[in-house]
């Protein structure tokens, strides 16, 4: 029998709302396999399941908050049961778990989110159970009724906006980080001429949809030069550095409604540049969709940002606990270099590094930025 | 009519169309029986006499001459007012209209305009069967280049024909065969005359009722109706079918939440549909139930007046169709 608990799913979560099963009991999972959707201060997050076996239970029901490390359903490693256990071990007694996609006409649906209404729990009235309008106002009303009812702190986060949340998530974890990591910064200019000359060529034979843009190039040198500077793709933790085998780069997103994350492209530095485009691009938009998996918002390893969009020069990245670096990067701008007493125009990025004095020390620093650079300059061997 | 008299839709065409041969002479008036015998409609009864017949001119039963004629003096510098007796023989002159009078500013880059008003009866109701009572105001809405008026009022009845003259390009006026005989007050407005705007005949905070033309009075009377039951309805006129009024509609859905279409056009391919669609691509996050279109069942309009009372929409299936929404 294996645990199914509520994950992390960052450094500061300490709770989530189960939002819905996607398994339910007598159900065969496999590692990897989406079992539940749970909602968090980073939004909904699709969560994966470790072990291989047959759901034998679930143990929390739709829309309660539980802490981290809490038991969500029980899966049994060697099961064949085929018998559904139905049965939910919970306080309250609610709705069974709908399969079923909700039928909500969409103003009952925009009033929802502004009432801070959950529709897994109102009941519809309209055709074919469809919630209108007048049902989400009943459940208001109700859950008005409760909330005087209950303590007035709890009642009060539940109602906080998804977007005041990951504020303040944001600002607990930088805080965090400015408070207890002693930060240190370099900065380095690369020349990446050569790497956008090859990317050139190398875009001009693939097809629209399969082009690479330079930010991945950009990671995968990260991530292969933390290939020989493991102290950099670590965690620090418990007053200790503790180094991490896989290379697991963090891209900072930035989400429209405001606020970021970064979550991780798995291995990044065993993936060829066509599955690195691809992956990223399929992040950015499930990011932006709301449909990270649980593994990806916590198993970053470092943190890349890139902020050469929005036409800035230099990063000064703040590191997102716990781990110890950032890599910032800025725009691609002209410039001219010389090269044997010869002046040659350029294109040229400006890359910082972001990294925790506990876990090391400028020169390795500076061994690293070096690293990347000498990367980018052999943009085939990526 | 400043005393707030009466009068019925017919004398209010009949005022528009004489106050326009008096304001200007490059008006005249041309269609088959517009002259001897004042109109199928009687709307331009006494005006030859008024007028003589070099402004009042009778035509053959030829469509396409006649309303070519009238683009022709158009362009040379006239102002006609071309009546079709009704929307089925304005058919025979969809070339003229399509190809000609929607097309030549476009063609000319723009050195034409056809300054050109048609005017028509549409709709069903009086038993004149399938060959004269349908509403094909769609297919005209559907044509740029033009312009589409349905007065459904006896104010919009008695002002609109003045801007349309005014209106450089060809504009096509319908007047719904049942309205004719019906009663109201002209309403005077001091902001002035306009026809850019659809009108709220009625307000209401629970579902939108969206109509034009001959459907109006039963779009009110099932409002009425519904408000003794505790729904208030909200009752908008089109006014004009283009350029649509989609800000007024969207306005109306965002405080309603909910709308039902009366369109005596067929189901398949109305203009309830053009609305239904313009509402859900502007509004889609406001509805709280899928439009509903209540329109005339899709057979030809039967001649017998209980099947015809049956195809055409009623105030009765208005009601049933909100109440369904509730």
């Amino acid at each position: 029998m294996a645990e199914f608990k509520m994950p992390t799913l960052g450094a500061d979560m300490t709770a989530g709302t189960l939002i819905g099963w996607l398994k339910e009991p007598g159900d065969q999972v496999n590692r990897g396999d989406i079992i539940a959707e749970v909602d968090t201060d980073k939004g909904v997050i699709e969560v994966e399941v470790f072990v291989d076996g047959v759901v034998e239970k679930l143990l929390i029901e739709t829309g309660a908050e539980v802490p981290v490390g809490t038991t969500l359903a029980i899966i049994n490693e060697n099961g064949k049961s085929a018998e559904k256990v139905t049965a939910l071990q919970k306080t309250e007694t609610k709705k069974p778990i709908k399969e079923k996609r909700l039928r909500v006409s969409p103003s009952a649906r925009k009033l929802a989110e502004k009432l801070g209404i959950d529709l897994q729990n109102v009941n519809g009235s309209g055709h074919g159970g469809r919630i209108q309008r007048k049902d989400v106002e009943l459940a208001a009303q109700e859950k008005s009724a409760v909330a005087e009812v209950k303590t007035k702190p709890k009642d009060k986060a539940l109602e906080k906006e998804s977007f005041t949340r990951m504020r303040q998530a944001i600002a607990a974890a930088m805080a965090r980080s400015k408070h207890e990591i002693p930060h240190y910064y370099l900065g380095t200019k690369i020349d990446m001429s050569r790497a956008l000359d090859w990317l050139a060529e190398e875009n001009a034979n693939r097809s629209i949809k399969e082009r690479i843009i330079y930010s991945v190039l950009l990671i995968k040198a990260v991530a292969l030069a933390l290939q020989q500077m493991p102290e950099f793709n670590a965690v620090w933790e418990n007053d200790e550095l503790k180094l991490i085998e896989k290379i697991n780069v963090g891209t900072a997103i930035s989400l429209r409604q405001g606020g970021l994350v970064a979550p991780a492209l798995h291995d990044t530095n065993k993936q060829s540049l066509g599955d690195l485009m691809k992956n990223l691009r399929d992040l950015v938009s499930r990011t932006r969709a709301g449909t990270l998996r649980s593994s990806e918002l916590s198993d970053s390893t470092i943190t890349v940002t890139n902020l050469g969009e929005q036409s800035v020069e230099t990063v000064f990245g703040v590191i997102y606990p716990p781990q110890v670096a950032l890599v910032g990067f800025g725009k691609i701008y002209e410039d001219v270099s010389v090269i044997n007493g010869r002046i040659k125009g350029c294109h040229k990025i400006n890359a910082s590094l972001a990294a925790d004095h506990r876990a090391s020390d400028g020169s390795r620093g500076a061994m690293l930025l070096a690293k990347i650079d000498k990367l980018l300059q052999e943009p085939e061997k990526l | 009519m400043k005393n707030g008299k009466e009068i019925t839709y017919r004398e209010a065409v009949r005022r528009a169309l004489q106050e326009a041969l008096l304001e200007d002479e490059r008006v005249f008036l041309m269609g088959e029986d517009v002259g001897r015998y004042g109109g199928s409609y009687a709307c331009s009864h006494g005006l030859l006499k008024e007028f003589g017949e070099e402004r009042v001119r009778d035509t053959p039963l030829s469509e396409s001459g006649f309303v070519g004629a009238g683009i022709g003096a158009a362009l040379g510098g006239m102002l006609p007012i071309v009546e079709v007796m009704t929307v089925n023989f304005s058919l025979l002159a969809l070339d003229q209209i399509v190809n000609s009078a929607a097309t030549l500013r476009h063609m000319s880059g723009g050195q034409f305009s056809v300054p050109l008003v048609v005017r028509m009866a549409t709709g069903g109701g009086r038993q004149l069967a399938a060959q004269h009572s349908h509403s094909l105001e769609n297919w005209y809405a559907h044509i740029p280049g033009i312009k589409v008026f349905t007065p459904a009022t006896v104010t919009d009845a008695r002002y609109m024909l003045a801007e349309a003259i005014k209106d450089p390009d060809p504009v096509f006026i319908f007047e719904h065969a049942m309205l004719y005989p019906t009663k109201g007050k002209i309403k005077e407005n001091g902001n002035g005359f306009n026809v850019e705007r659809a009108e709220i005949c009625r307000e209401g905070s629970d579902i939108s009722l969206i109509t034009f033309g001959g459907s109006l009075s039963k779009a009110l009377e099932a409002a009425e109706s519904l408000s003794s039951e505790g729904i208030e309805a909200e009752v908008i006129d089109l006014r004009i079918l283009r350029p649509l009024d989609t800000e007024t509609i969207i306005n109306s859905i965002t405080k309603t939440h909910r709308a039902v279409i009366v369109d005596e056009g067929w189901k398949t391919g109305s203009f309830a549909g053009e609305i239904s669609a313009q509402i859900m691509e502007k509004a889609f996050d406001e509805l709280d139930y899928p439009v509903q279109r209540v329109c005339s069942y899709e057979v030809p309009i039967p001649y017998a007046e209980h099947l015809e009372k049956l195809a055409l929409p009623q105030a009765n299936e208005i009601i049933d169709a909100v109440k369904e929404m509730f």
